[in-house]
């Protein structure tokens, strides 16, 4: 029976690997075939195998200037967010406050609050403080729902961090900045790669502000891909490898976080 | 948030810098839109007092009451499928060893795709033409098209949405059920108990507490969904897979309906509000109650 | 500077009260701590929660009498649809029972 049992399990979870994965397989094959193939015949693999649609990715600018973009966006939202939220999640972590939960909670709304409802608000205010277009904006935008998320997983790490080790570095009679930086941080090493890999993917794949608040300038890839959607004449191809270089910097950054990744998730604070 | 830390009010000089930033770009805004709920704005320098007037339009508008519903019906199927698929997933992952991590890492690999690539693989895939899902329904005799027909865009959707999402759930329930002791299950198995026995009364009780969070938080973010789908469907056809959010941005950037768009945007925020608390409360719940079990990764 | 916030003055009313009230709560927290207790609301509350919770339930209640208002002025053959006041009246009683008993 144990033996039925296992191979029971091992099926059901082979069946949803198949489904998990097929959909991206298929985006992966498209990528390497060009679009008469696309087309004109069904295959599971390229028969004509290219590398054409990476390659017209790579040297026009309209869409590799939209990785540029997205990467300097991200950049800066991650930078700030993590500079903001390190000194308030430790607060959170480690002293009791006026209003402390009031204020989580508030923080937490903003997280779940869609980014449409503020949509209208931010076109204006960017509008009046002359930062359309501008990656700038953007990032400052996707504060919104970043600098919580942020706070919330580095409030867990921190957490998770005997409360003794900040005494005694007191008590050795080191300055809080000092203490910070030199003993507490290298302790939540981990704790910061999760945070910025979230930060990361959240920003990444925003579309609805970015695609508001920008135009040329500064449009990111996600926004450059849904121009291509309602172009005539879809071009599958390129679309799908245009997709493929989108989950690439994902997939890189969550090989280096891998073993923190599902806590990061368990903490259910994503 | 335990009550034996100290009370140190100077703590608030280390929120500050968030309070600033999140003020920056939450509150003003919010006093922006309900300022606009309240004016009729034909241009900047043009704007009529209409007092509560869009907000009786918003309550008694057919589209969005369907528009809501609409959502309510997707988010209350997304549970329905993802919760059970996420539990059976946990439990058929195997527990250790590189077999583990190699699992565990093609399960999430679906949670970190952005999302409007998830739209596009979906979109590629599900064309009768070109993608492989289409096609193969086509085969087996379906007249299958998310583009034509509502009720297989609605499906095609969601089955976007479990694909997407199902790991987030299983991801979970792994963890709940890596906390449990191998001594449980060895005096599980000692009793002769059944699997389901197992399943219903170690499995189950140690999973409720990070369940909980998975059916809330699933809830939350299907209640805002709006890349995929406009990805997908562009929330067609018809108005066939218009949830809230892409309502709402078709009034507000579209139409550029500036009123009733911030009217609407009020009260989606009302019930943002009010399942955030809940969802507050739960965790702040089950954080208290897992605290005394702490020290599991 | 805050043009583009299109203000009028019931909202900065509304934000006035609201930083008002937020201020009388602190004050009066520093003065007599509140303490945790349990109401006719299914969890325990401090304060500040009922009051979120008071508010919370205002504005919905105040939704709905907007939602409602038009089939009210059927069911009872008014002449017009009644006030808003009507149901903010409502829901200043509800907040101060949520307040009081919660």
């Amino acid at each position: 029976m144990n033996e039925n049992r296992f191979r029971m399990r091992t099926l059901f979870l082979i069946a949803y690997i198949v489904f998990a994965l097929l959909p991206i397989y298929w985006m992966v094959n498209m990528s390497f075939k060009t679009n008469e193939e696309i087309l004109s015949s069904f295959s599971f693999f390229p028969q004509h195998f290219t590398w054409h649609n990476y390659r017209t990715i790579f040297t026009d600018a309209s869409w590799y200037s939209g990785y540029i973009n997205s990467l300097i966006i991200v950049a800066i939202n991650m930078t700030i967010s993590i500079t903001v939220a390190l000194p308030a999640a430790y607060a959170f972590s480690r002293y009791s406050f006026l209003g402390d939960k009031h204020l989580f909670f508030w923080l937490l709304t903003n997280r779940m609050t869609p980014p449409a409802v503020f949509l209208l608000p931010f076109f204006q205010l960017y509008t009046t403080l002359g930062l359309m277009d501008t990656h700038i904006a953007v990032a400052l935008a996707h504060l919104v729902f970043n600098v919580p998320l942020a706070v919330w997983i580095l409030e867990g790490f921190m957490s998770g961090i005997p409360r003794e080790i900040d005494e005694t570095a007191y008590i050795d009679g080191y300055s809080f900045p000092r203490f910070f930086l030199t003993i507490f941080l290298p302790l939540i090493k981990a704790g910061v790669g999760v945070t910025a890999f979230f930060c990361f993917m959240f920003s990444w794949v925003e579309l609805l502000l970015a695609r508001t608040l920008t135009s040329v300038d500064a449009k990111p890839i996600v926004a450059t891909m849904t121009r291509t959607v309602s172009a005539s004449g879809m071009d599958w191809a390129t679309l799908a490898a245009a997709g493929v270089l989108t989950i690439l910097p994902g997939a890189v950054v969550i090989w280096f976080v891998r073993h923190y990744i599902a806590k990061g998730f368990a903490m259910g604070r994503v | 948030m335990s009550t034996t830390k100290p009370v140190n009010q100077k703590a608030w000089w280390l929120v500050l810098p968030v309070v600033i930033c999140v003020a920056f770009s939450a509150v003003l805004p919010l006093m922006t839109v309900v300022n606009y709920s309240l004016q009729d704005i034909i241009s900047p320098e043009r704007r009529v007092f209409v007092g509560t007037e869009w907000f009786v339009a918003a309550m008694r508008d057919e589209e969005l009451h369907g528009a809501l519903w609409r959502q309510l019906t997707f988010s209350l199927a997304v549970l329905a499928v993802e919760i059970p698929l996420g539990i059976m997933l946990a439990l058929s992952m195997p527990a250790k060893g590189w077999k583990a991590s190699a699992v565990l890492v093609v399960v999430s690999l679906s949670l970190l795709i952005p999302w409007n690539v998830v739209g596009t693989i979906w979109q590629i895939y599900g064309r009768a033409d070109i993608g492989l899902l289409g096609a193969m329904l086509q085969k087996m005799g379906f007249d299958y098209s998310y583009t034509g027909n509502a009720t297989h865009a609605w499906i095609t959707v969601l089955t976007m949405d479990v694909w997407h999402w199902t790991p987030l759930v299983a991801l979970l329930c792994y963890a709940g059920l890596r906390s449990i002791p191998d001594a449980y299950y060895q005096a599980a198995s000692i009793d002769g108990a059944s699997r389901f026995a197992v399943f219903r009364y170690i499995q189950l009780p140690k999973m409720r507490g990070v369940l909980m969070i998975a059916v809330l938080l699933r809830f939350m973010d299907s209640f805002m969904i709006y890349t995929e789908p406009f990805v997908l469907t562009g929330g067609g056809p018809g108005n066939a897979t218009t949830f809230l959010s892409e309502y709402l941005t078709q009034k507000a950037v579209g139409q550029f309906d500036v009123g009733p768009a911030a009217a609407f945007s009020l009260i989606y925020f009302l019930i943002i509000l009010l399942l955030c608390f809940i969802l507050y409360n739960w965790m702040q719940r089950v954080g208290t109650a897992s605290k005394e079990g702490a020290g599991h990764e | 500077m805050f043009d583009w916030m299109v203000w009028t003055t019931p909202v900065a009313v509304f934000f006035t009260s609201i930083a008002l009230m937020l201020a009388g709560m602190t004050v009066w927290e520093i003065k007599s701590p509140t303490i945790l207790r349990k109401g006719f609301l299914p969890i325990a509350t401090t304060r500040g929660d009922r009051l979120f919770i008071g508010l919370l339930g205002a504005a919905y209640i105040n939704l709905a009498f907007v939602g409602l208002a038009g089939k009210f002025a059927a069911w009872f053959q008014l002449e017009q649809e009644p006030s808003v006041w009507i149901s903010f009246a409502i829901s200043m009683v509800v907040l101060v029972l949520v307040m009081r008993k919660g």
